[in-house]
């Protein structure tokens, strides 16, 4: 049986960079999630890795960017108000097509708002945040093992698509205690960073250039449909979601992240009582599984989309659906975090029970 | 008669007409950071982060590994990559709004952690590449497209001297202040500079030349005619000099 | 004194004037060429320089080269 450690799920997830290769780190203070700052502040001098502590996320995003030239493997944390900070460097990050991994462990807002947890920043991170035609590959793991098991996978993906991913996490889930196993995985076939990284001017035999500006209008139109290409390719192979007893459901619980874990208690209840409920739960999104949607069961009649905000992901929802199938929406903002009571009393209503 | 060269491009510099300014005095840094370069054999371990502002090409006229950097963040993004890459050479080259506006909060910070990394900043009292608008080294009474009527220092405070105020930090091991306004200060210019590349190299520390610069477009002023009002009205406020050295 | 002759690079010049102004024996001059950019380019237009490069120094443009001229016979006194 395979080890497994009771941890803080911050430092689960800064653990699970560690196994992944990632020895670099840059960041900055902010609740919730400065246990990873704190935990890399610590591992990676052991290991001879390095930790440092920006003077702002501004500045963090920007060594981000400077360190992801180098090619090797970094990440930076950070939680809402924070990653607002980080979008322009987010943008260049992107536009320079470099790897990196993103962490948001989401909180109340806007503004400085609360520092309860949130799942506020949908928008943000699959709509831009950043300027510009870019799009960020988010993962929304649910529980502390899928957050270690997604940042894995988001430093291949980086690697990849040469591209920064952002693992969406919220406040339970950083501060939250379980039990988690870190798989080694062994990625094949990504690209070599001496062909374009900086630092190995001599083995090229030419310099690299890291830069997002194209002042001729068609290189930059030329480029933007080079990195457009880039997320078709992501849209083609990256889509992941977890439907939970859909095939016979007459109403289904949109969720993911943290709401998702509540929704399920919810639904084994409901089912116990009857209900024929089920739950759709994207795990990346962006790119969003829009697939499943379109493709459900002749059961379903109706979708209640419960997430902590004022209703984000459920445009996605719509997006999927189209005009067949009515999409309502259950949110808990500020902190407030909705119970499974409150879900199942949601779903009660609207199946007119 | 026997003919010998005794001055031609440096190597790492690109043969390609800049576009800088007739007479804009970037010209003449770049060449000076190329000679340095050239001269200490480190044209391929050298990294150099351009900023936002007329040497956001930078990159296109010194033959080195490169990366544009957002605006004022160059200290941040040189700071990351020399910590990765410790063998690497790596500097920023920086205005006075890419560095003491924007940028104040990154250039503080790496010089207080004493990052090793060389920083050249190019101080012209005006900002460029957007116009002629005022920059936090604009002199008391000096006219910008943003204040028209000169500075006025009820309004916006005085210009900041970079190498002094960083210079009260422990960390940094080499601050100077040159100009590449006459070649008599540009000879020495070359001097700091190659001195604050050998800091690094030498892993003594963070170092940071200074250099009052020409804008001779935006201050409304002939090429020559801006050597002067450089000499007489800006080296007196930015005095040149070593303001630390390595022990 | 050295001997010295400049070479200029004409398709560089902005005529910018600083190396005319700095030079000593004042062998420089704006000449009346014009450039592919439309720049009038300087030119060595006498005889006189001392190979002291402070135009080649003082040149934002990389535009000049300077040449040490010497007898061929050994004349190092």
């Amino acid at each position: 049986m395979a080890k497994r450690f009771l941890m803080k799920g911050n430092e689960a997830l800064a653990e699970a960079a560690i196994h992944a290769g990632c020895k670099y780190f840059f960041g900055y203070p902010i609740t919730p999630q400065n246990e990873i700052p704190e935990y890399m502040s610590k591992k990676l001098p052991e290991i001879g890795g390095v930790y440092l502590q920006a003077e702002s996320e501004v500045a963090a995003i920007n060594m981000i960017f400077g360190a992801a030239g180098t090619g090797k493997r970094v990440m930076t944390s950070s939680s809402s108000p924070g990653v607002s900070l980080m979008s322009e460097g987010i943008s260049y990050i992107a536009g320079a097509e470099l790897p990196c991994v993103l962490m948001n462990v989401m909180r109340g807002g806007p503004g400085l708002g609360g520092i309860l947890p949130s799942q506020s920043d949908y928008f943000q991170a699959t709509r831009g945040g950043g300027h510009g035609d870019y799009r960020l590959l988010v993962l929304a793991p649910s529980t502390v093992q899928e957050a270690v098991d997604l940042t894995m996978l988001a430093f291949d993906l980086a690697e990849k698509y040469r591209s920064p991913v952002m693992i969406l996490a919220d406040g339970f889930m950083g501060q939250m205690m379980e039990a988690v196993e870190f798989k080694e995985t062994h990625a094949e076939g990504l690209p070599d960073p001496a062909e374009w990284a900086v630092g190995y001017m001599k083995q090229r035999g030419s310099r690299a250039l890291v830069k997002s500006l194209y002042l001729d209008p068609e290189e930059l139109e030329a480029h933007n449909w080079k990195l457009q290409a880039k997320y078709a390719e992501m849209t083609k192979n990256e889509k992941r979601h977890e439907n939970y007893l859909v095939d016979d459901a007459e109403i289904l619980i949109a969720a993911y992240g943290t709401v998702a874990r509540i929704a399920r208690t919810a639904i084994n209840e409901l089912r116990a009582e009857g209900a024929k409920v089920g739950l759709f739960r994207p795990i990346s999104l962006f790119p969003f599984p829009y697939e499943p949607l379109e493709a459900l069961p002749k059961s379903v009649k109706q979708i209640l989309t419960v997430e902590m905000s004022c209703g984000q992901m459920i445009e996605d929802i719509r997006l999927g659906v189209g005009k067949d199938l009515p999409v309502s929406m259950y949110g808990r903002v500020g902190g407030m975090t909705p119970s499974v009571e409150e879900i199942k009393d949601q779903v009660r209503k609207a199946l007119g029970r | 008669m026997k003919e010998t060269k005794i001055f031609e491009k440096p190597k790492s510099m690109v043969d390609v007409t800049t576009h800088y300014c007739p007479g804009c005095t970037h010209g003449v840094a770049h060449r000076l950071v190329a000679e340095v370069i050239d001269e200490l054999g480190i044209q391929e371990t050298t990294v150099a982060v351009a900023p936002v502002g007329c040497a956001v090409f930078l990159y296109n006229y010194i033959d080195v590994d490169a990366y544009e950097a957002a605006h004022g963040r160059a200290p941040a993004v040189a700071s990351a990559c020399k910590r990765l890459c410790p063998d690497m050479t790596v500097f920023s080259y920086q205005g006075d709004g890419d560095l003491a506006s924007i940028g104040m909060a990154e250039i503080v910070h790496a010089a207080n952690r004493g990052e090793h990394i060389t920083v050249v900043f190019i101080n012209n009292a005006i900002y460029g590449m957007t116009g002629g608008q005022m920059a936090p080294t604009t002199l008391v009474g000096q006219k910008a497209t943003t204040c028209p009527l000169g500075r006025d220092p009820k309004l916006a405070g005085y210009p900041i001297r970079m190498c002094e105020m960083l210079s009260t930090l422990q960390a940094p091991a080499y601050i100077a202040r040159v100009s590449v306004a006459k070649p008599k200060y540009t000879l020495k210019a070359k001097e700091a500079l190659k001195k604050a590349f050998q800091t690094q190299i030498d892993g003594k520390g963070f170092s940071f030349v200074e250099i009052l610069s020409t804008c001779p477009t935006n201050w409304g002023l002939r090429p020559v005619d801006a050597t002067n009002w450089l000499e007489e009205h800006m080296m007196p406020e930015f005095p040149l000099g070593e303001f630390k050295t390595p022990e | 004194m050295a001997k010295g002759r400049v070479g200029v690079n004409e398709e560089r010049c902005k005529s910018c004037g600083l190396c005319v102004a700095a030079c000593p024996m004042k062998v420089l001059r704006i000449s009346d060429k014009i450039n592919s950019k439309g720049y009038r380019p300087v030119e060595q237009f006498k005889e006189g320089c001392i190979a002291c490069k402070m135009c080649a120094i003082t040149c934002p443009d990389v535009v000049l080269e300077v040449f040490l001229l010497e007898d061929d016979k050994a004349c190092n006194s």
